[in-house]
């Protein structure tokens, strides 16, 4: 468990001497080992391309791994604040690790960066001024695929996603922009690796187009089983099934299907293209949008680095809201519950030689925030 | 709800069970045999989609993958029995529970370390691809008929091996007095290590052909670890044709669950009450239907003499 | 002194001397850890009693544990949101006072293990173990979907519970009653053992007959054994949410009671102060691999198997030998 990476590792041994301003500790508890182990691994590769990149020398980084276990990783936050000190804590990937971390660490006056969950309770009314969350907000990934179902004619859509809260969310979120009818919805079991069962009723109940939201091994049995079942109906879901280290795993049962994503390695804009190029320089890989977001969170910090001290909490966090920096996704803002507001696109999953990987076919929401900001009252 | 619909669902359910019981068979086989409780039958499971899988890869043949799965699988299989499961036999169960459990650790995180943290891919044949029009109009998925009947010849298989062959008859001799064969001459530890390299094998078997459709990762052998406890428990330890029945037994109980429950339940709840109800319950389906057959059986359908 | 009694003084000296010199170099961390192996030997202790003296090989105790720290969650959840768990036929409010949410956790537990134990007991050997893990998975699947207290995601509670007259957020004073706790536990423990109860069910776990030819019923010996069992296995879930100032449906998770028995296990099975050492090292080994290396578990389960194989009877098995029977 005591696995300390310092960041001055990967740049060069000339260290400038004598830091000016005080430097930063970062605390990263992620998923670095059991099934769930690609996801936190991307995301600590590009938060520590990104600091390796800024030649900074104050940036410490201690990576810890929760091993997809809230208790351990509730234990890991304590350590890291009694223990390390740290100032900044970042890295959880899943909603209910972060949902047991969050609410106390940033009570004991630590700064947290989210890179991947968003759960709506620190959206709304659990919003709180150390809290920021550089991904996106849980539901906006669906809000979007239901706006887009929308808007491609679906009107008689099956959804699916597995019993429990992310689930839920996910499918109240596509409901909240999708206009049409909806010809079943289920709820799967956590963890289930047959649908034939939900295929069947899907083939038997009219529908015109399938959302789903099976994250991780689910949407890879899922998407092999139904490609192999005769059912052609079009598939939509959010980027999680759909991401660079999944798609090598499904294979041809993935193409052609729509996803949607604030992020895409096709995105047209020179931050993105210096990230992709030197992700895969780095670590012989292409990115997914996983790293780009612990790369994005890894550029807020430093951006915030540049203009206040950590130590100053009130200035830090200013800097933070101004999320002065050019990010991955271009410009980057947030909103007033500091979750992003930002461009969620429409990808299609293609071949690209021997490699399958996405690109983005249309903008399917602009500028957009989330509904639970109105609920939060920073 | 329709009849075709309905057919559908019963086929899975079958089919579903008899993957199950390919799992199931070695591990009653092995416990029913030498009296061992083994966990780590889910890393089997797991080495033998690993080997599919990278075989796969290498040559791009899946008849080829399926025979590195049952050789990956069976030497693994071989290697700890060897090392470890030998001097488990005389130990009670506990320790046997630790032994295999550890067994797991090392298992998963070595494949982890050998294979990376990311999913593997493992592509059914294009000619099993497609689906095919049964009667009664059910459409239904080649691959998935096609698992159905291997499963049916791996139960006739195993069948006629212990009713009618030698090795068979010491099976059955085994398990019903271990210390009275070796009396009369046969050499336990070689049965011993054959009876785990055959169970080992068909996890193996059982992980390639069904990473085939789902996803080839770390940790995917131990969701069907439990459920074939779960069978072999239903259908009695020990034995092949209750290990079959069990199967069957949970596949369709599992799959006509999700697909019944929820639709019972919209009849007197409201629609999203009812889908959450219905798919709790159906989670638990194959705990009550183990919990009740143990209430009214307690060695199982067929176990215990 | 027997060497186990020795082994036993040496086990409290160790986690007070680590929890004491952790509080003196200002370590709150190591103090957690002290207390998490206090807690898990707790649990341990629950699970022993039923394991180690009646026999009762248990798959499934995580569900006491579980049911323990949702105890703790639901009540601290009412009382910190200010509603009532039921407001007819009568109110019933939440609270957070750890004694009374101690004793909720104790009596849910046992009430559990009355059903769970009553039906489970029917069956035997392996059939016992695969029934008590089913009723555990139920109770997984169900605290999984049940969105109220949170479903997959869990239950966060912002600060630990009061005890009067104690700073419970404070690492040393929580240990300190996690300690106690444990103790007490032990002490319990070792009279029940060495009652005419305790006495009873390891003669019925050894000849069942026997036992009955002299007029007890080892159904009812079993069963008493199970409830104590859960209860206490209860308690530990209880002082574990207060820890980690979270509860989810992990700890309801066959993983979980994987994990209690092998503190069991290691620590040696029938030993009242096992599990004790158990949790220990398994914590230790946990911490130092941790260290080592991204792939530690490799270790861990190279370690686990090294025990098993060649030191039965876990650690006080190689340290202080064989049961030697005693009046």
């Amino acid at each position: 468990m005591k696995l300390k990476q310092l960041a001055l590792a990967a740049c060069t041994a000339l260290v400038a001497a004598g830091a000016q301003a005080e430097g930063l500790k970062v605390g990263m508890i992620t998923t670095l080992s059991g099934g769930g182990a690609g996801l936190g691994i991307d995301v600590r590769d590009g938060f520590m391309l990104a600091i390796a990149q800024s030649g900074r020398t104050d940036i410490e980084v201690v990576i810890e791994d929760d091993q997809q276990k809230p208790d351990i990783a509730v234990q890991l936050a304590d350590r890291m604040i009694q223990s390390e000190k740290v100032d900044v804590l970042t890295g959880i990937i899943w909603s209910n690790l972060a949902m047991a971390v969050v609410p106390s660490a940033v009570a004991q006056g630590k700064f947290y960066l989210s890179p991947n969950a968003g759960p709506s309770a620190l959206a709304g009314e659990r919003c709180h001024p150390l809290y920021f969350n550089v991904a996106w907000q849980n539901d906006t990934l669906h809000e979007a695929a239901g706006a887009y179902a929308a808007s491609a004619g679906y009107k008689n859509a099956f959804i699916l996603a597995p019993n429990y809260p992310a689930g839920t969310d996910a499918l109240t979120g596509f409901k909240r922009l999708f206009t049409g009818n909806l010809a079943g919805e289920i709820y799967t079991k956590l963890g289930q690796t047959d649908y034939a069962g939900e295929i069947a009723q899907i083939r038997a109940s009219g529908a015109d187009s399938v959302y789903f939201f099976l994250p991780g091994g689910m949407g890879i049995s899922f998407l092999k089983q139904y490609a192999d079942s005769g059912v052609n109906l079009p598939v939509v879901g959010p980027a999680f099934s759909f991401d660079q280290g999944i798609l090598q795993a499904v294979g041809d049962a993935a193409l052609g299907v729509r996803n949607t994503a604030q992020w895409s390695k096709d995105l047209d804009n020179p931050v993105n293209a210096a990230f992709v190029e030197s992700f895969q320089a780095q670590y012989g890989r292409l990115p997914s949008l996983y790293a780009s977001q612990g790369f994005d969170t890894a550029l807020l910090l430093i951006s915030a680095l540049e203009s206040a001290d950590v130590g100053d909490q009130d200035a830090f966090r200013k800097a933070l809201e101004a999320a002065d920096f050019a990010s991955t996704r271009g410009d980057f803002a947030f909103g007033a519950n500091h979750h992003p507001i930002q461009d969620i696109y429409v990808r299609e999953v293609i071949k690209e030689g021997d490699i399958y990987t996405n690109k983005i076919v249309s903008l399917g929401l602009e500028d957009h925030g989330d509904v639970y900001a109105q609920n939060c009252k920073m | 709800m329709s009849l075709i619909l309905l057919a559908e669902q019963t086929l899975n359910g079958l089919q579903f069970g008899v993957m199950l019981f390919l799992m199931a068979a070695g591990l009653t086989l092995i416990f029913g045999v030498m009296g061992l409780i083994n966990l780590a039958h889910g890393s089997l499971y797991m080495v033998g989609a690993f080997a599919a899988a990278g075989m796969a890869a290498a040559t791009g043949s899946f008849m080829l993958a399926l025979i590195a799965s049952l050789v990956a699988a069976a030497i693994a299989g071989v290697l700890i029995e060897m090392t470890v499961i030998r001097r488990l036999y005389d130990r009670d169960h506990l320790d046997q529970v630790l032994a295999t459990f550890a067994l797991i650790l090392i298992f998963s995180e070595g494949t982890r370390w050998v294979f990376g943290s990311f999913p593997l891919f493992l592509d059914k044949p294009s000619f099993l691809s497609g689906t095919v029009t049964l009667p009664f109009n059910v459409e239904y998925s080649v691959y998935r008929l096609s698992l159905i009947v291997v499963g049916i010849l791996v139960a006739i298989g195993l069948f006629w091996m212990i009713a009618k062959t030698r090795i068979g008859i010491r099976i059955r001799a085994g398990e019903n007095d271990r210390e009275m064969i070796g009396a009369l001459g046969v050499d336990i530890s070689r049965l011993y290590t054959m009876v785990f390299a055959l169970g080992a094998a068909l996890a193996g078997l059982a992980g390639a052909l069904i990473g085939a459709i789902q996803s080839v990762q770390v940790g995917m052998g131990e969701p069907v670890l439990i459920l074939a406890f779960v069978v072999i428990v239903i259908g009695g330890i020990g034995s092949i044709k209750g290990a079959l029945i069990g199967a069957i037994l949970v596949g369709l109980t599992d799959t006509l669950g999700r697909f019944l429950l929820p639709q019972a339940f919209a009849l007197i709840l409201e629609p999203s009450q009812a889908t959450s109800v219905g798919s709790s319950l159906a989670s638990m389906s194959i705990y009550i239907l183990m919990a009740g057959i143990l209430l009214f059986r307690p060695k199982g359908l067929l176990g215990g003499a | 002194m027997k060497k186990e009694t020795l082994l036993n003084a040496v086990l409290i000296a160790l986690f007070v001397g680590v929890a004491l010199a952790a509080w003196i170099m200002d370590e709150p961390y190591l103090i957690t850890l002290a207390t998490k192996a206090a807690i898990f030997a707790i649990a341990g202790v629950g699970l022993n009693f039923a394991l180690g003296f009646g026999g009762l090989v248990s798959f499934g105790h995580a569900v006491f544990f579980g049911l323990g720290g949702y105890a703790m969650g639901i009540l601290a959840f009412h009382a910190q949101t200010y509603t009532p768990i039921l407001e007819w036929p009568f109110a019933i409010n939440g609270t957070r006072s750890m004694p009374v949410i101690w004793c909720v956790a104790i009596v849910v537990s046992a009430v559990v293990a009355v059903g769970i134990g009553a039906l489970s007991l029917r069956t035997n050997g392996v059939y016992f173990i695969m029934i008590t893990l089913a009723f555990a998975q139920m109770f997984y699947y169900f605290a999984i979907s049940w969105p109220t207290y949170g479903g997959e995601d869990g239950l966060s509670i912002y600060v630990r519970n009061e005890f009067p007259g104690l700073n419970t957020m404070d690492p040393i004073q929580y240990f300190a009653i996690c300690f106690t706790l444990l103790l007490l536990v032990l002490f319990f423990v070792h009279r029940a053992a060495h009652s005419s109860f305790g006495l009873m069910l390891r003669a019925a776990r050894q000849n069942e007959e026997r036992v009955q030819a002299v007029g007890h019923t080892p159904f009812r010996l079993y069963l008493t054994a199970f409830v104590i069992s859960g209860a206490i296995t209860g308690l530990a879930g209880a002082l574990f949410a207060d820890l980690n100032r979270f509860v989810s449906p992990t700890l309801l998770s066959w993983h979980t009671s994987g994990e209690i028995m092998i503190f069991v296990i290691l620590g040696g099975v029938g030993r009242v102060f096992g599990p004790v050492a158990g949790a220990a090292l398994f914590i230790l080994l946990e911490y130092v691999l941790g260290g080592l290396s991204e792939f530690w578990q490799i270790y861990l389960g190279a370690i686990l198997l090294g025990v098993v194989l060649f030191a039965r009877g876990g650690l006080y098995g190689l340290i202080a030998g064989r049961e030697v029977a005693h009046d």
